[in-house]
């Protein structure tokens, strides 16, 4: 089967002109003597166009409310006087309109006319790429003249036909802004049509752009008229994007001309699963455009997911297997045939040696669903155990965990779209206007409609206060102290009578409720008593809680900063327990909402990476499920869970576990206490790492399979509202084979007999062996876009909203939250609390971003230290000093910020150099493992530069990714 | 003469005008007319403080502050003297008052007089058509110009 391996053609959205109205009432009017009916509401240019007939149009797209300002819609309207714009008249119960007459015809290339007189080169010849949409209406309305000549005051000259300025501002040229590495913007080419601003405004919500001056002087600039690199922009690119003209223009498109087609497909950087137009010339990829489809982003983007795709041809990438005896010698590369023999050899010299159990795998949260699930089969069916993991077992295996026993199901219970519905928004331990951009930019929406907005957060992030953002509510707590805040936000809710006691007694365990309530109703969770020790102020804990509790629609969007603690689990319950306490679950508005850190992080949980679990969260130990795989993988399954990561790296280290392949993911760089991660690795006799570059875990790598980009293949990534979205390949593999026929090479050289010709057919096996994926095949996803998991007889479009009835597990479960402080403590030697996060243009640990452009915005990590904490240390702004805790140091630069409270230090792991995790320590969530990376005891001081174990470190780096120089055919 | 504030200064008492004046419906220009007072100006350091203070980007404000001729950029010398060149008062003869009072100041529209002590500079209609054509000096408006009220004004300035 080959489903859309060839895609032709460039994929045309049509551009509607204004957005869709969501009236139901419906109005019919007649435009060029067709009958059209539509939503009340609707725009005649809208309208008109849903008719198939096109009006001319400049200042109108979409993606944004209508403006009016161009002046070229302009249309005649049967019993009204004058000509009114079409995109911000709106349809009338039996209009009649014309779109085309001699008058219109007139006016509209009379507005051209304008316009080219004060543009480059005029409207004839090919300023920018010739293909711009002002370059296609001087052509559509049979512009042929331009009466005014481009001789007088105008914005484009810059050599002597300037007329001197008249106004505040000297001159009207301005030159062009190349300080974006992605897009370049030339004022020249601006004919002040807003588009851009109001993106900025309307669709990102970062409000960067504003038109500067008024009338003739009237320009678009960034910020206070500074260089966009300089100024408030993220670089989302939603601007270049709305652009009508070449002002602003991806400059890869200026470099190497329009692309030729385009395949849909979603982005592989967060878990909010952009929908993407992978637009390509040749066997380039010239640019992603954000596709208006995509159900995730509707058509925006942020800087990762349109630009930071440099990586997948950047010169780093490793495009041949590689295989050295020890980690010391130099690679060798090797072909495909000789990698995987040797590879299939070791393992099962190991598995003779040492056990069956002495090798396990790891699947990425990169990779497809189908790759992800081919790993895991690798080890279960080839391996005979069950000693596989993921990296999210690094960051969301307490939400797996926490909603899998309260609710039933181990994923989110909303699509993105019930943003739009929420009054009440409660962010925990999630920074999404740098984690999760687009998903921040669809909050912000709905917060600047009135929503409220509650976080809590030890950092004032740009989510507690930023342009048009305001939270009605900071809760500052003390890193750790999570449980006993939420539990105090319980108290309230419970002593206050503000629980929703129909819900409860419909959809709980009233008994359990009770119980639980009386836990939570004790005075040692009141706000007042834990005010003290999360530093949180009890009126703010009370008010927070009232308002989540009696403000219409709540929802919870939570990230890593509630999964990585030695309380990770217990957090999620907590929250749990708030929404069914409020009643805020089953329908549009209101539930409980991860952030998934990664493409597939969800993806790869749903296909069994846990080594206590078969696909769809089937735990090991159930006999159903086992027969299920063993009569159709023909082997018997070993019903005992197997290694989890960290156990993996301690059996290694204890001399029983040797071998491990390792698809997709940095465990050196990612995984807590680096100093253990290269015990553990460097005790292993064949560590397999199967990714696109030489990572830090490579430094320990006897076998190096080279790995393939999500444009490279075929399959599906799940996001973080159960999204099943399709990822198509839109180049050919650079290393020969996608990593899915690379599992499959290694399993059949074990002896598995594995014969997929596509990924399609992996995806029809997890259908028939996964009830929750039942319904899912590439056919479906091709015919509607995308579903959400469950997808079944039950919902055979998938479910966009759970828990609807009731939940999954029947009852809804409430749970006690003790809070219990974790052992990482401050004291004398050890006074701060680390945290750690991310920002926006770096993703992860940075393997793909640090290789784009994106470094022009992050070229280190930086200490976020509060101005009273760097002085009493002699601090001062952009300083090396050295951070140190319990398990190392390491140093970096500081940046001095009050963002951070007094006592809190804060810093993001995107760069190797800076090695944050040899700080974290070892601490983890009680129920899953997951590190505890959100709190670490630490101090800080000035320092010289970086430490001993940065630069044995780089040593030993440098000398691990020698590759010897290929002999010459002898 | 006004001189130019440091930025220190100039943030702060930026901020105690936008916690005085926060609390209105739509504060900013008021905060934005305030600061000129304060300052002869609107100072570019104070812009900001002013987008911090009320939740929005500093690029919103460069847009209103850019959109209005009023606010000046730079401190404001000693007289600002704003002649109407609007159609009722070019009908009354604005074009002859003009072209005297930068004769006899020696300047044009836009420019200060070499001694600084006054700016002139041209507005668009001071809703005065009654008695065109008009001025305003200083923020008072002066009606029915004529030759002998412009020469008053000249020496006003120059005094």
């Amino acid at each position: 089967m080959n489903i859309k391996a060839d895609f032709p053609t460039l994929i045309e959205e049509i551009d509607y002109g204004t957005p869709e109205s969501k009236a139901t009432k419906q109005v019919t009017l007649t435009v060029d003597g067709q009958s059209i009916t539509v939503p009340e509401g609707t725009s005649i240019m809208r309208a008109a166009m849903e008719g198939g007939v096109e009006i001319p149009k400049l200042c109108a797209t979409d993606m944004l409310d209508s403006f009016g300002s161009c002046r070229v819609c302009l249309v005649e309207i049967e019993g009204r006087g004058g000509t009114p714009a079409s995109c911000t008249t709106p349809v009338g119960e039996g209009m009649v309109v014309r779109t085309q007459s001699e008058r219109l015809d007139a006016i509209r290339r009379g507005v051209m006319e304008l316009y080219v007189s004060d543009h480059p080169t005029g409207w004839n010849e090919k300023a920018g790429t010739g293909a711009s949409e002002f370059d296609a209406v001087a052509k559509s309305v049979g512009l042929v003249e331009n009466r005014y000549g481009t001789e007088g005051r105008n914005h484009v000259k810059d050599d002597g036909g300037v007329a001197p300025g008249h106004g505040s501002l000297a001159v009207d040229y301005i030159a062009r802004d190349e300080s974006n590495p992605y897009f370049t913007y030339d004022p020249a080419q601006c004919i002040v049509c807003s588009r851009c601003v109001r993106a900025c405004e309307e669709v990102q919500g970062t409000f960067a752009l504003t038109i500067e001056g008024r009338g003739f002087e009237s320009r678009m600039v960034a910020g206070m008229h500074e260089d966009f690199i300089a100024s408030e922009c993220v670089s989302c690119g939603a601007c270049v994007q709305a652009c009508p003209t070449d002002a602003l223009r991806e400059k890869t498109v200026l470099e190497k001309g329009m692309p030729e087609r385009s395949a849909v497909t979603t982005c592989a950087y967060c878990g909010v699963g952009c929908s993407f137009k992978a637009e390509v010339k040749g066997d380039e990829v010239i640019r992603m455009m954000p596709y208006k489809d995509g159900k995730a982003n509707h058509g925006h983007s942020c800087v990762k997911g349109r630009f930071a795709y440099g990586y997948a041809t950047h010169k780093d990438r490793i495009l041949s297997p590689m295989i050295r005896e020890k980690i010391s010698d130099p690679w060798r590369e090797v072909s495909w045939e000789e990698a995987i023999a040797h590879t299939a050899k070791e393992f099962r010299r190991i598995q003779y040696q040492y056990g069956r159990t002495a090798i396990g795998g790891i699947t990425s949260s990169r990779c497809t669903n189908e790759e992800t699930y081919l790993v895991q089969k690798l080890v279960r069916q080839g391996f005979r155990n069950n000693n596989v993991d993921t990296c999210a077992r690094v960051c969301h295996s307490p939400t797996g965990y926490g909603l899998g026993q309260t609710y039933g199901t181990s994923a989110g219970t909303q699509d993105f779209d019930s943003v739009e519905y929420t009054d009440v928004a409660v962010i925990i331990g999630a920074n999404p206007a740098s984690a999760h951009p687009v998903f921040a930019s669809r909050l912000k929406k709905r917060l600047r409609q009135g929503a409220k907005l509650i976080v809590l957060d030890p950092r004032r992030t740009e989510m507690v206060k930023s342009a048009h953002v305001e939270a009605d509510y900071h809760l500052p707590l003390k890193p750790g102290t999570n449980v006993a805040v939420l539990t105090a936000l319980a108290h309230v809710i419970v002593t206050e009578g503000l629980f929703n006691e129909a819900f409860i007694r419909e959809r709980c365990d009233w008994a359990e409720f009770q119980d639980w309530a009386s836990f939570v109703a004790l005075p040692e969770n009141s706000p007042e008593t834990v005010g003290k020790l999360s530093g949180v102020d009890p009126e703010a804990i009370r008010g927070a809680a009232r308002l989540y509790a009696k403000g219409g629609n709540g929802a919870i969007y939570y990230g890593l900063g509630v999964t990585e603690h030695s309380q990770g689990s217990t957090t999620v319950m907590a929250i749990a327990n708030l929404a069914m306490a409020t009643g805020n679950i089953g329908r549009p508005g209101v539930g409980v909402n991860p952030l998934r850190g990664q493409n597939n992080v969800q993806g790869s949980c749903d296909m069994g990476s846990f080594p206590h679990e078969l696909p769809g969260y089937r735990h090991i130990s159930g006999e159903a499920v086992r027969d299920i795989y063993e009569s159709l993988w023909g082997v018997k399954l070993d019903d005992e869970p197997g290694l989890r990561i960290p156990n993996m790296l301690d059996a290694a280290v204890d001399g029983s576990f040797k071998g491990i392949y390792i698809q997709g993911e940095d465990i050196l760089q990612s995984d807590p206490d680096t100093k253990h991660v290269a015990g553990g690795l460097a005790a292993m006799e064949c560590v397999v790492v199967h990714d696109l570059f030489l990572n830090e875990t490579a430094n320990y790598a006897h076998v190096f399979l080279p790995g393939s980009t999500f444009l490279e293949k075929d399959g599906t990534f799940t996001n973080a509202e159960r999204r099943i979205n399709m990822v198509r390949k839109v180049l050919e593999p650079k290393a020969r084979y996608a990593d899915w026929e690379a599992t499959q090479e290694l399993a059949r050289a074990i002896g598995l007999d594995w014969n997929y010709t596509h990924p399609s057919e992996i995806m029809d096996e997890i259908a028939k062996t996964t009830p929750s994926f039942a319904g899912v095949s590439f056919e479906l996803l091709d015919r509607v876009g995308s579903v959400q998991w469950p997808c079944n007889e039950k919902a055979p479009l998938g479910t966009p909203i759970m828990h609807v009835d009731g939940f999954v597990r029947g009852k809804g479960k409430f749970i006690r939250t003790e809070y219990v402080a974790t052992d990482e403590r401050t004291g004398p030697r050890y006074p701060l609390l680390l945290t750690t996060g991310r920002i926006l243009s770096q993703y992860n640990v940075g393997a793909q971003t640090r290789r784009t452009d994106n470094v022009a915005w992050h070229a280190e990590d930086r200490l976020e230290i509060h101005p009273h904490d760097a002085e009493v240390r002699g601090v001062r702004e952009g300083d090396w000093v050295r951070l140190a805790s319990r398990s190392g140091e390491t140093t970096l630069r500081a940046l001095i910020t009050d963002r951070v409270s007094p006592g809190v230090v804060y810093t993001t792991f995107h760069h190797p150099d800076t090695q944050a995790n040899v700080i974290t320590t070892d601490f983890s969530d009680w129920a899953t493992n997951c590190p505890e990376y959100k709190v670490t005891a630490v101090q800080v001081a000035p320092s010289n530069g970086p430490t001993d174990w940065q630069k044995d470190y780089n040593e030993q780096a440098r000398q691990s990714r020698r590759i010897a120089p290929l002999a010459a055919a002898e | 003469m006004t001189m130019q504030a440091a930025s220190t200064e100039i943030a702060s008492r930026t901020a105690a005008i936008i916690d005085e004046m926060k609390g209105l419906e739509g504060p900013l220009l008021p905060i934005l007319h305030s600061i000129q007072e304060e300052f002869g100006y609107v100072p570019k350091d104070a812009l900001p403080v002013i987008a911090d203070g009320l939740n929005l980007s500093r690029a919103e404000v460069h847009g209103v502050v850019s959109f209005y001729h009023d606010f000046r950029a730079k401190p404001a010398r000693r007289h600002v003297l704003k002649l109407c060149q609007a159609e009722a008062c070019q009908s009354m003869g604005s074009d002859a008052v003009a072209a005297k009072v930068k004769q006899l100041l020696g300047i044009d529209f836009h420019e200060t007089t070499r001694d600084g002590s006054v700016t002139l500079e041209p507005v668009y209609c001071l809703g005065l058509c009654a008695c065109s054509p008009s001025a305003m000096l200083d923020g008072e408006v002066i009606g029915r110009l004529d030759d002998e009220k412009i020469e008053e004004i000249v020496a006003e300035v120059h005094s």
